[in-house]
């Protein structure tokens, strides 16, 4: 742990990418192969499943600690971090533990088949064992929240020094699932001619576009560039290689049978082909909200109601592979013409160009994101080949981009009209020393279904009445969007949201892991 | 017993009616005790002032040639109307003390003023002073901090210059110039030999406590070394103001360090833009402060700027009778 431990401060320590890459270097090059896979598992985004609620090592830090349960939450609403909190409230005692970083992880693998004091016993050893840095580690593993910062891009740039081969080579290989093992880090690092160029189902390196920050008139001429919408989905690569059919995320998943309809249509292409796009739900030749589609991820085997109620279809972007030729290096406009050329009259379909316009034209098309479904528009520059991560220049999000909250519900009342008769107007509030302040008010952004199931919840669940208003238990999670926030007097809160809507229900949070006062305070601040 | 509090909180700052003078009072006042140097403690204009004899050339600095001072050593008593006061170490930075105020009923009050109980070779170790009221600061009033000793934070910060060193790039190290600076130095000193160049607001502050006999590593003035100067390798203490003015750029491709307690909480590290951030306080950690109430004896507690609103409770909740003081005194290790 204490060489993972050093890697991530000094990762933490500085913002230029030139020390980040010779860190993650000189540690690949020093790390035994076993720990550096995993560290690589890490730096590339991934996560270990929590094995640990927050709720349990909240308690077990009050009692190790010896503090108050309230004194606990200032100094959570203090730090802002639990794992950093619980790091900073406990001290090493006693030997120091210096297992190594892919011991740890088994471990931690190994503590959900423990009953519970047994693993919290070994929680508190492991605390005194550990120095601040590699117990906040520990925390950040324990509660599945380790996040490193860095690009992927930076990752590949540090195994290409290692290893002195190219990045697109690096970039290709760690695409798709891979176990952090020695055997894959060998593989992965292992001289490209021995290397086999085997696609077999594996997709490419998604490109993505960077956030637009700058008006788009810095970005010059609107006729060199090609506006999209931004389509809500699934980002996915639909792979035909010889006619066999795969389909990834961009979280690098294989999503096979779950998509059957993407599925057919792909063989309905004239010809092998690797497709970008967006797997979406589509009715009615319109988008479905992503709530809708949210039902189909991860069910392996949709039933005909689903398939029905929810029809899945691919929105292709970009042409990456024809007839088994990588086509990456093509400029967009003739991959796109090729493109639209491949789709015709199958069911994929090619997603719309919205080209044409000047910059004061799109930016009103912009305006009608949200009726339309989509979150903004992407534009790509006419002559950019397809690149890999983000890498910033070529492609840009122009998002109508809402803020979003997690807070709690704590009141409701009936609403008006048609649903005069259910709870629908909620009251929602975030964290501030350990009671929840209301924060916003909202109605809209539930399914008919949700609606009900938690009209009958409030009614089995009210604290208080006032009036028509039922305060609830705080239990709870809803993700809120909303247009903008400002500091309010007013407010009990001091700060006052515009336009709140329902994003979803996180039924996989719990309350007290909403987010705190100080978060929506920050958000204000910018 | 006196009627009313034998210290209360006047619009002009701290004021002890039966004894007729302020401690640290932010408006003039016609008698001023002082606690220590830092410009939010000790503020210019007072007709008379009273010092401890060991912050004489700080409070000398600070309050100009013109003020009238009268000086103090540490435990000595000085009669004021009904009140017996004297000065006791806190620890802080030198000269810095606690004023102990008893009334001739007996009742004794003490401000701690700004302190620390870590070991530090700069200054006179605090000194526990029993009373019946104790008016203490809060600034890191959450057990959250607790600082690791200044000999390891030492270490880190050499381990820092090394690696600059080795990368001949210079390390700037940001601190607060009154007290920072010159522990810094200090415990460098227990390490090295080496030289440390200075920003020119800290040249009098160290010149004042070489002058008091403090062994600190040898220094120069970086507006004293030759135009187009590489710093490369070299270490340079600056005030926290001097970061993003011009006067850097001379150190290209510097490494950026800052020491504070607040450098603890990681958010503060990475909001604050600095490479490195080394956690060393001028100020009681959590520990230090329930520790210092606890040993104090005091039966009531009045707690002054930082984290109050938690610590009065937890001292409520131990049975003492705490409550907040709103004073307008800063952090200097903020600015
Ligand atoms: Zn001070």
């Amino acid at each position: 742990m204490r060489r993972f431990a050093n890697l991530f401060a000094r990762l933490d320590a500085t913002t230029a990418t030139s020390e980040k890459v010779a860190a993650m270097a000189e540690y690949f090059a020093s790390a035994p192969a076993e720990d550096a896979a995993w560290a690589l598992h890490f730096l590339t985004g991934a996560k270990l499943k929590r094995t640990v609620s927050s709720g349990v090592l909240a308690a077990l830090v009050a009692q190790v600690a010896e503090l108050p349960e309230w004194l606990l939450s200032d100094c959570y609403d203090h730090v802002g971090d639990l794992a950093e909190t619980i790091a900073l409230l406990t001290c090493r005692a006693g030997a120091h533990d210096d297992a190594p970083l892919h011991e740890w992880v088994r471990r931690l693998q190994a503590l959900p088949s423990l009953d519970a004091s047994e693993r919290d016993a070994r929680i508190v050893a492991w605390w005194r064992a550990l120095e601040d840095d590699e117990r906040f580690l520990l925390n950040k593993l324990l509660t599945g929240s380790l996040r490193v910062g860095v690009s992927q891009r930076l990752v590949v740039q540090a195994l290409a020094k290692l290893s002195g081969l190219a990045t697109d080579v690096l970039a290709h290989r760690l695409t798709g699932a891979w176990t952090p093992s020695p055997e894959f880090l060998a593989a992965l690092l292992a001289p490209a001619d021995d290397a086999a160029p085997a696609l077999g189902d594996r997709p490419y390196p998604f490109f993505l576009a960077s956030q637009l920050d700058d008006p788009p008139e810095t970005l010059g001429h609107a006729r060199d560039w090609l506006a999209e919408w931004k389509w809500d989905g699934i980002r996915a690569q639909l792979i035909r290689r010889n006619g066999a059919i795969a389909t990834w995320s961009r979280g690098e998943e294989r999503l096979d049978g779950r998509y059957p309809e993407i599925e057919a249509a792909a063989q309905l292409l004239p010809q092998d082909a690797v497709l970008d796009g967006e797997i979406l739900g589509w009715l009615h030749d319109k988008p479905l909200p992503f709530a809708a589609l949210q039902k189909r991820i991860g069910r392996l085997k949709p039933g005909p109601k689903l398939l029905a109620d929810c029809p899945a279809a691919f929105m292709a972007y970009d042409l990456l592979e024809l007839d088994g030729v990588d086509w990456r290096e093509r400029p967009l406009a003739e991959r796109r013409a090729a493109l639209a050329a491949l789709v015709e009259g199958t069911p994929v379909r090619l997603s719309p160009d919205l080209i044409g316009g000047d910059w004061a034209s799109l930016a009103t098309l912009r305006e009608t994101s949200r009726e339309r479904n989509v979150e903004g528009l992407i534009l790509k520059r006419l002559d950019s080949p397809y690149q890999v991560g983000r890498r910033r220049g070529d492609w840009w999000k122009w998002k109508v981009d809402p803020y979003t909250l997690d807070a709690v519900l704590i009141y409701s009342q009936p609403g008006h009209g048609r649903r005069s008769n259910l709870f629908t107007d909620h009251t929602f509030g975030v964290w501030h020393e350990g009671q929840l302040v209301p924060v916003a008010k909202a109605y809209s952004g539930l399914t008919d279904e949700e609606i009900s199931r938690l009209d009958r919840w409030i009614r089995a669940n009210t604290l208080e009445r006032f009036g028509p208003v039922r305060m609830v238990k705080p239990a709870h999670v809803f993700e809120l969007a909303f247009e903008a926030i400002n500091a309010s007097a007013r407010h009990k809160s001091g700060v006052a949201v515009r336009f709140p809507r329902i994003l979803r229900w996180r039924s996989d949070k719990p309350a007290a892991e909403a987010d705190t006062l100080e978060n929506l305070r920050n958000l204000a601040r910018g | 017993m006196p009627q009313r509090d034998l210290i209360e909180l006047r619009p002009e700052g701290l004021y002890c009616a039966a004894g007729g003078f302020h401690i640290d009072p932010w408006q003039p006042v016609p008698l001023a005790l002082i606690t220590h140097a830092h410009g939010d403690h000790a503020r210019w204009g007072s007709q008379r002032y009273l010092g401890t004899t060991e912050a004489r050339p700080l409070l000398r600095a600070r309050l100009g040639a013109d003020a009238h001072i009268d000086w103090m050593d540490y435990g000595a008593e000085l009669v004021l109307g009904e009140t017996t006061v004297s000065f006791h170490p806190a620890g802080h930075i030198l000269g810095s003390a606690q004023v102990r105020v008893r009334h001739s009923s007996g009742e004794t009050w003490v401000v701690t003023g700004d302190y620390k109980r870590d070991p530090d070779p700069t200054c006179t170790p605090f000194e526990v002073v029993p009373c019946d009221v104790l008016i203490t600061e809060a600034t890191f009033a959450l057990p959250v901090y607790r600082w690791r000793p200044a000999s390891e934070v030492a270490g880190e910060v050499l381990a820092w210059w090394d690696e600059c060193i080795a990368r001949e790039r210079p390390a700037v190290l940001f601190c607060y110039a009154l007290g920072k600076a010159q522990r810094l130095l200090a415990e460098l000193a227990r390490l090295t030999d080496r030289t440390v160049y200075l920003h020119g607001a800290m040249l009098e502050l160290v010149q004042c406590y070489r002058d008091a006999g403090v062994a600190m590593l040898p220094t120069e003035a970086v507006s004293e070394q030759a135009k187009g100067r590489a710093f490369a390798g070299q270490l340079i203490l600056a005030p926290p103001s001097a970061a993003g003015a011009p006067w850097m750029r001379r150190f290209r491709d510097a490494s950026t360090g800052f020491a504070s307690g607040w450098m603890r909480i990681r958010g503060n590290r990475r909001r604050r833009g600095y490479d490195r951030g080394f956690v060393l306080s001028d100020h009681a950690d959590w520990n230090g402060l329930v520790r210092t109430v606890r040993e104090s004896g005091a039966q009531r507690v009045l707690a002054t700027h930082g984290s109050t609103e938690s610590f009065v409770r937890y001292l409520v909740e131990q049975g003492i009778a705490a409550e907040t003081l709103r004073t307008p005194y800063g952090d200097e290790e903020t600015t």
